[in-house]
């Protein structure tokens, strides 16, 4: 496998500048002729269809929502970082690049995540300009705040609805473009396999989610935006249709999956509440900033009152962990810790599968302490959002809440120009192995989905077209078409036939490999488990691909044959997961491998140990993983070389 | 975008709507200044018919503001109709449960904007009755004599069907005015934190007037309150009259 | 927490676009229902009961999960997105039905947005009135720095207010007339607000008025049942805002005049 990553080198700060003007362009009268196929309209795949196609490129943009609008970018509430140090507070485009890097415990290119920084600034000009009312100051300037535990106040807003706001701003600019006929959309329209002729990306199949149709589309270069894969756990804060699908289908047709179990934990997510919870919703970290954590020192108080627990019987176990940071503590730890106290059975709220997962985040104190209205003006629009959810009010019982998949840093490999290692293929978003590392800083996805769209891929792919020129030979009877197109339609055909015979739902399957993953795979994983799961994962594909129950053919919207597909794919997809769990045999970032953690240090008063220990000898690079057919997987490595960060060790 | 696909301002919604609103309005300060002037009839007969022949004596006035009205009232029936047709198109089929949609809604609030159109059609047929009844005097068995505003007014209004009828429309031509004094603002675009209640509560007061003086006529004149100087016969009044009169077939 | 209700259910179902549709009941699958379910959980219990009893599974529009998207909304009773104030069907939960309650399930009804099956409605409407002038032309490259251009944070609060809009539908479902203005007047608000919208506006609301006529969408009436539905409880002011710049605009807007190029 070809993993030349074509990062520039010389100084970390001309290295875009000089990169950008080595790429070719395409000479404007000449654009017209190329079609660009785009898969997805969240922020990456948007802002790219949109600036490719004022450009003048064709582009054949794709969603399998109703409308581009509701790609799940939608869903960001919290904000987007950016280098302007509009607050003089510090902040440099240096600083954001080191804390990027440092954030995502060294497991990220050094080149990339520079030029992530650098662009940022422009994101925000670009972003004001198209419309987006990004919270002010009275004077009128861009108000900032501080995001997930930083020093300087970086972060733009739009209340707590910034993906929102982003979002919207790319469909208008993608919108402008579409009415200028430069942009075909197809809602609707899943993307099911990938076309690659002669090692180029030449196309995609897709299957139309209204007619059941089966098309293949044919363009010149092939961007994939659709998004991560947290889905595959079965409950994440990923909207329901969000799948691993086509990153999985190009990963089959030869493209290398990196670093596929780097996913993040969000600690303060609303806990599940029964067998039936179909997704989980996230509430602003911001609430840990007054609210205390813990659960029950005694296993028999917890399914009492919490307010009936006297406060000697109360574990506030991060407080006594960390006594520094407390509720504080950074994202994949205070998780981690809310996992231990509810395993060990000190956890709260419904018992599920024998174990309650909740802890208290407890706000008594806080509005002891400053009153409830001071309490209500900071965080009264959550408090409402968990009453509507868990109908308890949170002003007057503690609320219970519990980590969830967030955010999945691995994804395809790509270059610096986010090409895979298919040529013609580029993927952008959270889709690609992304800059960020074992673990991503808040904020900072939704710069990386409009830096990719806005500012990189128009100069990476218009030089991947002038190098290459327009596709030729290729057209829908190729039989590189014809028989992709016949294998999907085959694929289809066999879950549908299955499908009549079947005894058990699409959703209890996911839930089961949720499961599985959820506990080997998840927060934290150890050999052996994750040896158990990829025993399981397999035989538990087996029975589903045997005995899943779909009603109602292929021909029509059939909403349970595209949940079949896309769990299919989630369940090839697990068994990588656990299998690069496995062979990073090291603790980092969100990656935990209980084997690598340090001990508590005797000479350290409140000294708990707990933290990951990286192993930077044999792994400071990143895993690329090549498909070999069915179940079978090869691991390949791209070293990542550190001139301008010096690895540590997180303490706290 | 060429200036061909953009939709001349009649032929949209908003268009058609603000001429109904401004349609609307004129047909409101007529409707003010009407009963403004219909409140002398408690002045007594003598200012009542004086208050008649000044306004018979400038024809042109009279007749010009004749045109506009009729043209603001077709207007205004024209497009709501149209509206209206336009909407049930836009809207063919319904829900099991209809208008349960806004609890929170005031029952009068909510009962004027449902039955605008046929509030409307109500006043539309009482403005015609009105019209014959007390302008051109064509309704069989009414009591009317050229130059007799006030016996005309008065004897009519001692008919209790007629007096219903008015009392019924007028009351209706309130209900039309509680929706429309506040619609009028938004339809325009005049809204504005700072203005709406105090314009809301003008528009709300000058519906008061017409309304309560409408309504207060025709009791008035049932239960004999003005106009009980008249004797009981019409024809007495004749007989006394210095003119000669004819009573409508 | 281990709480259920039993529910009387009926739900519309409809196989396509033209074919007839009806109300079908199916309270036998709607028994034992966690009343910590949200609405949509419901629907997913339903279907899965119906899946296993091999009747095909409703089919409804979803996808965050979390009122943000503007993907679900379905009437409940007779009211988008249901009983609740301010909250979409994805968010609605099972708590806020009584035991034995009569629930009639339907899509949202307007003749612009044509049923795509049971629950579906296809509202691509209203990507064409957007497409008609809902944004501002910026071209990546041509932005200048983000504090060039002071807005006052009223401004961008009421700009926002009108931003919110998730483009559900509910506007149109609610409203007597389907007419759509609820929506399109709060794009018309969040850019017309803006300084950096003030250019185009003119172009925009003449643009998206009218395509708003031409997807069939009725009349305001002023019946304000948009801004009761509405789960983000997008103010009716903005329609004013929308009829006071449309008016302004057709009294004043002259298209561009086409240069020919190349005659300096
Ligand atoms: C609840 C939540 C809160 C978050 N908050 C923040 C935050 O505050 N700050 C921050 O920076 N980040 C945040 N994130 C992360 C961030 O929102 C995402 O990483 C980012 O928006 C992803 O954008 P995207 O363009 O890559 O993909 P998406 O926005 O997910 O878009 C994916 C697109 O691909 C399409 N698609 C997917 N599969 C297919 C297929 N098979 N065929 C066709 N089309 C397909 C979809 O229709 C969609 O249009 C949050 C994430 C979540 C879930
Ligand atoms: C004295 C006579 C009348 C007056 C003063 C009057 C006044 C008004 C006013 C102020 C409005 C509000 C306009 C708006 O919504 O912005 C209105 C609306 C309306 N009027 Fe009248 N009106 C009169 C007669 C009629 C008649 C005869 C009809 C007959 C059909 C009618 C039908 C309507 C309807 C249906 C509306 C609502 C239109 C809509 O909201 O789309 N009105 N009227
Ligand atoms: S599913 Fe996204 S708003 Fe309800």
């Amino acid at each position: 496998m070809d993993l030349k990553s074509n990062t520039p080198t010389g100084p970390i700060e001309k290295r875009w500048q000089n990169h950008k003007f080595q790429l070719q362009l395409v000479n404007p009268a000449n654009r017209r002729k190329y079609k660009i196929i785009v898969v997805g309209t969240g922020l990456a795949g948007a802002s790219a269809g949109a600036t490719l196609a004022d450009l003048g490129y064709n582009v054949l943009s794709f969603c399998y929502q109703d409308s581009p609008r509701r790609a799940h970018s939608i869903a960001a509430q919290g904000g987007i970082n950016a280098a302007k140090n509009y607050q003089g507070d510090g902040d440099s485009v240096f600083r954001l690049f080191y804390e990027t890097i440092k954030g995502g415990d060294f497991r990220a290119r050094e080149s990339n995540v520079y030029r992530l920084a650098e662009i940022s600034v422009d994101i925000i000009d670009q972003c004001v300009a198209l419309g987006v009312p990004f919270a002010r100051e009275y004077g009128g300037l861009l108000a900032n705040r501080s995001f997930g535990g930083t020093q300087v106040s970086r972060t733009f807003y739009a209340r707590g609805q910034t993906g929102q706001q982003l979002l919207l701003a790319a469909y208008s600019a993608l919108s402008r473009m579409i009415a200028a006929g430069k942009v075909q959309m197809r809602p609707r329209c899943e993307m099911i396999d990938l076309i690659v002729v002669d090692g180029r990306a030449r196309g995609i199949v897709t299957r139309d989610l209204v007619t059941g149709k089966l098309e293949a589309h044919l363009g010149d270069a092939v961007i994939l935006a659709t998004g991560g894969y947290g889905n595959v756990f079965y409950l994440s804060t990923n909207a329901k249709g969000c799948n691993a699908s086509a990153i999985w289908r190009a990963h089959r047709r030869g493209a290398g999956f990196a670093n596929p179990c780097f996913t993040q934990i969000h600690p303060t997510s609303i806990p599940q509440a029964g067998e039936y919870q179909s997704k989980l919703t996230l509430m602003s970290e911001s609430l840990r900033n007054d609210g205390r954590i813990w659960v029950p020192r005694k296993p028999e108080d917890c399914t009492k009152d919490p307010r009936s627990i006297p406060e000697r019987d109360r574990y506030y176990y991060l407080e006594e962990k960390y006594p520094k940071f407390g509720n504080l503590m950074p994202r994949d730890i205070a998780s981690r810790q809310a996992k231990f106290v509810c395993d060990q059975g000190l956890g709260v709220g419904p018992e599920i599968d024998g174990v309650r997962r909740g802890v208290y985040l407890d706000f008594t104190d806080a509005i002891k302490r400053d009153g409830v209205e001071v309490i209500r003006e900071k965080y009264g629009n959550l408090f409402d959002m968990y009453e509507r959810i868990t109908g308890e009010n949170p002003y007057e019982v503690p609320m219970r809440i519990y980590p969830a998949t967030h955010y999945t840093m691995g994804g395809l490999w790509v270059d610096y120009n986010l090409m895979s290692n298919i040529s013609g293929l580029f993927v952008a978003g959270e889709a690609n192995f992304s800059d960020h590392g074992a673990n991503r800083l808040g904020a900072s996805a939704l710069m990386q989905g409009l830096a990719d769209g806005f500012f990189i891929l128009p100069y990476t792919v218009a030089d991947y077209l002038a190098r290459n020129g327009p596709s030729k030979g290729v057209d829908e009877n190729h039989p590189a078409v014809r028989s992709a197109i016949k294998e999907a339609e085959a694929r289809i055909n066999q879950f549908i036939e299955v499908g009549q015979k079947g005894t058990h739902t699409v959703d209890y399957f996911h839930r089961k490999l949720g499961m599985i993953l959820w506990n080997e795979c998840g927060m934290t994983r150890n050999e052996k488990g994750l040896r158990k799961a990829l025993e399981e994962i397999p035989k538990l594909h087996e029975e589903f691909r045997a005995k899943v129950k779909i009603v109602g053919g292929g021909e029509t919207l059939n909403r349970e044959l595209e949940k079949a597909l896309r769990v299919d794919d989630f369940f090839e997809l697990g068994v990588l997961m656990c299998l690069d769990a496995l062979e990073r045999d090291e603790s980092c970032g969100c990656h935990f491998r209980e084997e690598h953690q340090t001990k508590p240090d005797p000479n350290v008063p409140g000294s708990y140990g707990g933290e990951c220990v990286r192993d930077d000898e044999r792994f400071a690079h990143v895993a690329v993983w090549e498909w070999k057919g069915e179940g079978k997987f090869a691991r390949h490595v791209e070293p990542l070389n550190f001139e301008y960060v010096k690895l540590e060790q997180r303490k706290y | 975008m060429a200036s061909s696909q953009v939709l001349s301002f009649t032929r949209t919604a908003i268009g058609q709507k603000a001429l109904v609103a401004v349609t609307g309005i004129i047909l409101y300060g007529f409707a003010f200044f009407h009963a403004l002037g219909n409140l002398q009839v408690f002045l007594g007969r003598e200012a009542f018919n004086q208050y008649a022949e000044m306004l018979q004596s400038m024809p042109k006035l009279v007749w010009a503001t004749r045109l506009v009205l009729l043209v603001a009232l077709i207007t205004h029936v024209v497009l709501v109709v149209r509206l209206a047709r336009r909407a049930r198109e836009a809207k063919p089929a319904h829900y099991r449960f209809e208008e349960r949609m806004d609890p929170s809604e005031g029952i009068l609030r909510r009962y004027a904007r449902q039955t605008m159109l046929l509030s409307g059609l109500i006043i539309l047929a009482y403005i015609v009755f009105h019209l014959m009844h007390l302008t051109v005097g064509a309704v069989p068995g009414l009591f009317f004599v050229r130059g007799m505003a006030y016996e005309n007014l008065i004897y009519g209004m001692r008919t209790p069907w007629v007096a219903g009828f008015y009392l019924f429309a007028n009351l209706l031509l309130g209900l039309h005015l509680y929706h429309g004094c506040r619609a009028l603002f938004q339809t325009l675009g005049l809204r504005h934190p700072q203005w709406d209640r105090r314009s809301f509560a003008m528009a709300l007061s000058i519906t008061a007037v017409i309304v309560g003086t409408n309504v207060i006529i025709p009791i008035a004149g049932l239960t004999r309150l003005v106009g009980g100087e008249l004797p009981e016969d019409p024809q007495e009044v004749l007989r006394t009259g210095e003119e000669k009169h004819t009573v409508s077939e | 927490m281990g709480e259920t209700i039993d529910l009387k259910l009926h739900v519309w179902r409809q196989s396509g676009p033209n074919a007839p549709g009806r109300f079908e009941d199916y309270t036998h699958y709607a028994k034992a229902i966690p009343t910590h379910a949200s609405f949509l959980e419901f629907l997913d219990i339903v279907n899965e009961r119906l899946i296993l009893a091999g009747i095909e599974p409703i089919a409804f529009d979803h996808d965050c999960r979390e009122g943000i998207c503007g993907m679900c909304g379905v009437v409940i009773n007779g009211r988008p997105h249901g009983p609740r104030k301010a909250t979409t069907t994805c968010q609605l939960h099972m708590r806020h039905f009584r035991n034995g309650e009569e629930i009639w399930v339907e899509p949202w009804r307007a003749k612009a947005f044509p049923i795509v099956k049971d629950l579906i409605v296809d509202r691509s409407a209203f990507d064409r009135i957007i497409q008609a002038g809902g944004y501002i032309t910026a071209r990546v490259g041509s932005a200048p720095d983000a504090n060039a251009i002071l807005i006052p944070k009223q401004v961008a609060e009421e700009a926002m207010d009108a931003a919110a809009c998730i483009g559900c539908g509910a506007c149109v479902a609610a409203c007597p007339n389907g007419s759509a203005s609820l929506f399109v007047a709060a794009k018309l608000g969040h850019f017309n607000s803006l300084p950096q919208g003030k250019p185009e506006l003119d172009r925009r609301v003449l643009g998206m008025v009218t395509q708003h006529e031409k997807e069939g969408f009725g009349g305001c009436s002023n019946h304000y049942l948009c801004e009761a539905a509405c789960p983000k409880e997008i103010s009716v002011k903005w329609i004013a805002k929308m009829n006071r710049d449309f008016i302004r605009a057709s009294l004043r807007y002259a298209p561009p005049v086409e240069r020919k190029e190349g005659y300096g």
